[in-house]
């Protein structure tokens, strides 16, 4: 069951459109912000909020992909893979991240601490490569940076 | 020379409203809501030549005059700002976004006033954590001073606005797409005609508005058409924010006035190649604009003019392709991209891109074979303008397209030699 502080966020952004089913995407990320990610058990409770079917929510969040359906680790990792990012040096950028962290994209590292993502352009192409580890924005990266900064989140 | 969106930005921090009021902040909500009617204010907008900032180049004016007006019009009526920014390369609206939010927030209201819309929503992507934040802000500060909600100045006439964080997909930034977003449904494009002006978010005429378009348009209402003309070198009006990003020395943006040559932002503005790197070419306006090579510096940066030479200004945020990058290699990356974000709706975009990605990454391999270039340029005809269903595929073959005519030696080179010639990548 959720929470029932979360369903009273949820119901507060009801109101803020013309229909219940626009809340969805504030309503998930409600969801999301709490468990790191939406179980079906929580989609269903949802989209009963929303008076959607939990298919049609459901295909609306697997179309995004800042939505997770999967559990996620404590802090997901975005590297921007778009060409600002490749022109400047992303290819060295992810071979660092994947070898300190063990992991590929879509896995997440056995602590349980961090999930790699790939992401698109991230709006800062003239301090290229960047990342994002949760909602901080990591810029100017080469390998170097990638360790200092992983060290600086407390490592995995 | 004058820098109208940008000279409110400081290098910390943003002005929060008494600063923005001190520098004639709101006056063009005051200006428009007590001395102009709304179609004087569409008006100015049109007579300003002011050209949509997303990548379109749609004259601003001439979109909100299809809208709807008069007491028979349909209630409500609604502006939406774009600020899903996500086409690579591009990185101008952020910048907006956090150094000036208040901008956003005058020129939402001055707009809505025009159209007489009553709800907004800035259609605003996830990874923009500071400018969500300070939107936020600027928007409870701008209730509080009463420039919005009910009986705005008296007015009579009232306009709520509010930000809606999405959660990622490039394909939003299509504005049908985005609407169906807003809609909480699922967000691939919507057939038009209906045109959103006429039947857009919740089938009320809507109009959808680029950030960097907006925030010229208090601008306009208190220094006038003429003024904004002047600004730019063309008769396009306004100046525009030009990025450059890639190996260039001095990555960044610059306001500077509309038809600005290629040459004198990449060399006076960016500083030209990093030392060791020459030139090869650029995409003009993000990954969806066809490149521009050496014979095309002297092409001044405005709609009519990129357009003249077979390619589009686009987001006017260059990204540089450097004499050791490969370019099999880097349209291997934005067709990798496009494919990734296809919402998958038509057939074409759906298989066609996935396509293109595998065809480039085998010449990369070294396992290009003869007619794997003629294979690409069908996907070019076949991928383009009037073949899908929407502006995503018809965008994503400019830059091959456009690379299979300028470096084609390159890609010939990799299925004669069964190896990338760039050996060592980027």
């Amino acid at each position: 069951m959720l929470d029932a502080t979360l369903r009273a966020r949820i119901d507060k952004h009801l109101g803020e459109y013309p229909t219940k089913r626009a809340a969805c995407i504030d309503a998930l990320m409600i969801v999301q912000e709490h468990y790191r990610w939406v179980s079906d058990e929580h989609l269903r409770e949802v989209a009963a909020m929303l008076e959607m079917s939990a298919e049609e929510l459901d295909g609306v969040a697997s179309f995004y992909n800042l939505i997770y359906r999967k559990p996620v680790g404590e802090h997901v990792i975005l590297v921007c893979d778009s060409v600002s990012c490749w022109l400047t040096g992303y290819e060295a950028v992810l071979a660092r991240l994947k070898e300190r962290l063990g992991v590929d994209y879509g896995q997440t590292t056995e602590d349980g601490r961090y999930t790699l993502l790939p992401m698109c352009c991230l709006g800062d192409c003239d301090h290229a490569p960047v990342m994002m580890i949760g909602e901080e924005l990591h810029r100017d990266l080469d390998p170097d940076r990638v360790d200092a900064v992983l060290a600086a989140h407390g490592g995995s | 020379m004058e820098t109208p969106l940008t000279a409110r930005i400081r290098p910390d921090g943003w002005p929060a409203i008494e600063e923005y009021r001190r520098s004639g902040g709101y006056e063009a909500v005051r200006e428009a809501v007590k001395e102009m009617t709304p179609s004087e204010v569409t008006e100015a907008v049109e007579a300003s030549n002011l050209k949509g900032r997303g990548g379109a180049g749609f004259p601003t004016g001439q979109k909100w005059s299809f809208v709807p007006m008069g007491d028979d019009a349909p209630r409500p009526k609604y502006l939406v700002c774009n600020a899903d920014e996500m086409e690579p390369g591009t990185f101008k609206d952020r910048h907006l976004l956090e150094g000036d939010p208040h901008g956003l927030v005058e020129a939402m209201i001055v707009s809505a006033y025009a159209l007489q819309a009553e709800v907004g929503y800035i259609f605003l992507r996830w990874a923009y954590k500071t400018a969500r934040e300070r939107l936020e802000q600027a928007i409870a500060e701008a209730w509080n001073a009463g420039f919005l909600g009910r009986d705005i100045l008296g007015s009579g006439w009232s306009f709520d606005l509010q930000v809606h964080g999405s959660a990622g997909r490039y394909i939003c930034g299509e504005e049908t797409a985005l609407l169906n977003a807003l809609e909480g449904r699922r967000p691939t494009p919507r057939s038009k005609p209906p045109f959103p002006q006429v039947s857009g978010l919740f089938g009320q005429p809507t109009i959808v508005q680029n950030v960097e378009t907006l925030y010229n348009v208090p601008h306009i209402v208190v220094r006038g058409p003429e003024w904004f003309k002047g600004l730019s070198h063309t008769d396009e009006g306004g100046t525009k924010l030009y990025g450059a990003s890639g190996k260039v020395k001095r990555p960044g943006l610059w306001e500077l006035p509309l038809g600005t040559p290629l040459r004198e932002l990449l060399y006076e503005h960016a500083g030209g190649l990093r030392d060791g790197y020459a030139f090869r070419g650029c995409l003009p306006g993000g990954a969806s604009t066809d490149f521009l090579v050496e014979e095309h510096l002297d092409v001044k940066l405005d709609f009519a003019s990129v357009s003249e030479v077979g390619s589009r200004l686009g987001t006017g945020t260059i990204v540089v392709l450097d004499d050791r990058t490969c370019p099999v290699g880097l349209c291997a990356n934005l067709e990798h991209f496009f494919a990734r974000e296809s919402c998958g709706w038509c057939t074409p975009c759906r298989d066609g891109l996935p396509w293109t990605a595998k065809l480039l990454d085998a010449l990369e391999r070294g396992e290009g074979r003869p007619g794997d270039l003629e294979r690409l340029e069908r996907h070019c005809t076949f991928l383009g303008p009037g073949m899908t269903f929407c502006a995503l595929a018809p965008g994503a073959v400019e830059p091959l397209q456009s690379a299979l005519r300028h470096f084609r030696d390159d890609f010939e080179a990799h299925i004669e030699h069964s190896r990338c010639t760039f050996a060592g990548g980027a």
